[in-house]
């Protein structure tokens, strides 16, 4: 579904991105992890067209999506969590998930996907009237998830999700995650939470100062020695 | 009694002027975090705007207030023009401060292309009436028809204004927008169309308020705008820069402070006791009357 091939992107003269390749295909989950700074947000960032690349090429289902104004990504059916959340603080929760319909014109479609995300997150619902910025991180994260979902997209760019929340919520998160995955959504997970990302992952790819240092099934990454040591605490 | 009315409504009007300015900076200041010092001068534009087509208006049998409505396309226009050609190419290449710039030298240059336009000159011209005379006094109060008009209109479109941005796409996109672009891009929300959006509504306003204005200070020049512009510049960062209902509050209390102050204290000190009292907001509080200053939750 989605293909890069040898992606460079740079921050002025910082070069953020040294040429990466990677793909993941329909239905899968792929958690690309690393340290601080490695660019896996950068990566996702790029996707999204919110940073530029200097090389190389990224498509969606063939779809070139460096020439693809970034505000009509969303449109291809991929829809991006940002790192931090960024739900809109001022607007209350439901009006937080109308703006991620902000493309759908079919109001039943709206009706159905704002349903949809209310069964995945209860506490949602319970809080539709509430501001956005009033919302506890958790639950931030929820909203931002659900107003990721709410066009229905085939692929979702998830950033750092568990990032500052207690291990319960956590736990929860990826649960949901892969409640996500088992319906069918074609997940890149970027996340510092390696051991749980890669529990839950078909594949990964470790990003090490802006190269891929390692790839391969997920299982296969949670028993390798050296990423049990520079990752995995162990 | 009569006396404290009468300056009730005076304040009440001023300030109904000043909100409809106000929120013109307010708005483009919510989406691009830019003062658009030029904003004042659209009133100019749309006073001269008001002046060339008033004489077609009766000429056609119509009101003469009806002209507004070539003067809101007309300021629109010059508000899209002005991102266009100046804001929008500055900001993708310099820092806010450069930007700031560009709408300083904007505002110079309108007030000085105006007066090289032969049928403006360097001399003010009186507008001719835009609304019936008249009035009728109440209680010791006189109450004339263009100060009942200016508030029931800025009510009017303030009220329409709040609608837009609550109910409306793209008054939702224009929120989006102001509290978080990055992510108003995820949604597949068009940053540089709504931000022209709003220059083109926050200019119109600024037209609409050039008519109130007009119909009771006839006479429009070139610099109009700069004292009109910055007071109520000053009514938005008071009420709370990038609030709509910041502007909306600012604007009022600006209004009925330079009204009372006329009245009661001195007619000289009104700019002076207008500019204490935004230091003295800004003092207590420093995001303005109804700006929070809310940290970023991570």
């Amino acid at each position: 579904m989605l293909k890069i091939e040898d992606l460079h992107v740079s921050y002025g003269a910082v070069r953020a991105i040294k040429g990466i390749s990677l793909e993941v295909d329909d239905g899968e989950l792929v958690s690309l992890i690393g340290a601080n700074g490695a660019g896996k947000t950068t990566t996702l960032h790029t996707i999204s067209g919110l940073v530029p690349a200097s090389s190389g090429s990224i498509t969606l289902d063939g779809k070139d999506l460096r020439k693809t104004p970034p505000e009509k990504i969303i449109g291809l059916g991929l829809a991006h969590v940002p790192e931090g959340r960024h739900v809109f603080a001022r607007m209350s929760v439901e009006e937080n998930l109308a703006m991620g319909a902000y493309i759908v014109r079919d109001k039943a479609k709206i009706k159905r996907q704002l349903d949809m995300v209310y069964a995945h997150f209860p506490r949602l619902a319970e809080r539709s009237r509430q501001l956005a910025g009033t919302l506890s991180g958790g639950e931030q994260q929820m909203l931002a998830m659900g107003r990721a979902l709410m066009t229905e997209p085939k692929m979702l760019l998830l950033d750092e999700p568990s990032m500052g929340l207690s291990p319960i919520l956590v736990k929860e998160i990826f649960s949901i995650i892969r409640e996500l995955h088992d319906a069918g959504i074609t997940i890149l997970l970027v996340e510092q939470n390696a051991k749980m990302a890669l529990a839950i992952s078909d594949r990964a790819y470790v990003l090490e100062t802006g190269l891929i240092s390692m790839s391969g099934p997920a299982q296969e990454l949670l028993h390798d020695d050296k990423v049990r040591r520079a990752y995995l605490g162990a | 009694m009569g006396v404290f009315l009468q300056t009730l409504f005076v304040g009440l009007r001023l300030g109904s002027v000043y909100a409809l300015i106000a929120l013109g900076y307010t708005m483009v200041y919510g989406i691009i975090r830019l003062i658009n010092f030029a904003h004042g001068d659209f009133i100019m534009v749309g006073g001269y705007t008001l002046i060339f087509t008033v004489p077609l208006m009766t000429a056609a049998g119509l009101p003469a207030w009806l002209a507004v409505v070539i003067a809101i396309a007309v300021c629109a226009l010059v508000g899209v023009g002005v991102e266009l050609v100046a804001y929008r190419p500055v900001r993708r290449k310099g820092t806010g401060m450069t930007a700031l710039i560009t709408a300083v030298a904007m505002s110079l240059f309108l007030e000085n292309l105006a007066q090289a336009i032969p049928a403006i000159g360097p001399n003010p011209i009186i507008a001719s009436q835009l609304f019936a005379p008249g009035g009728f006094r109440v209680a010791g109060v006189t109450l004339d028809f263009v100060t009942i008009y200016t508030i029931a209109v800025s009510a009017a479109v303030m009220l329409l204004l709040y609608v837009f941005t609550q109910k409306t796409r793209m008054g939702r996109a224009m929120r989006c927008v102001s509290e978080d672009k990055s992510a108003a891009v995820l949604m597949g929300i068009s940053v540089n169309r709504t931000v022209l959006t709003t220059f083109a509504v926050g200019s119109g306003l600024s037209a609409v308020a050039a008519l109130m204005y007009v119909a009771q200070y006839p006479k429009v020049y070139t610099t109009m705008g700069s004292l009109l512009g910055l007071k109520a510049f000053v009514a938005a960062v008071a009420g709370g820069i990038g609030l709509i209902p910041g502007a909306m509050l600012g604007g009022l209390v600006i209004g009925l402070v330079e009204s009372f102050t006329t009245s009661y204290i001195s007619s000289s000190l009104t700019d002076a006791v207008v500019f204490l009292i935004l230091i003295a907001v800004l003092l207590i509080k420093p995001a303005g009357i109804l700006g929070k200053n809310v940290g970023e939750k991570v």
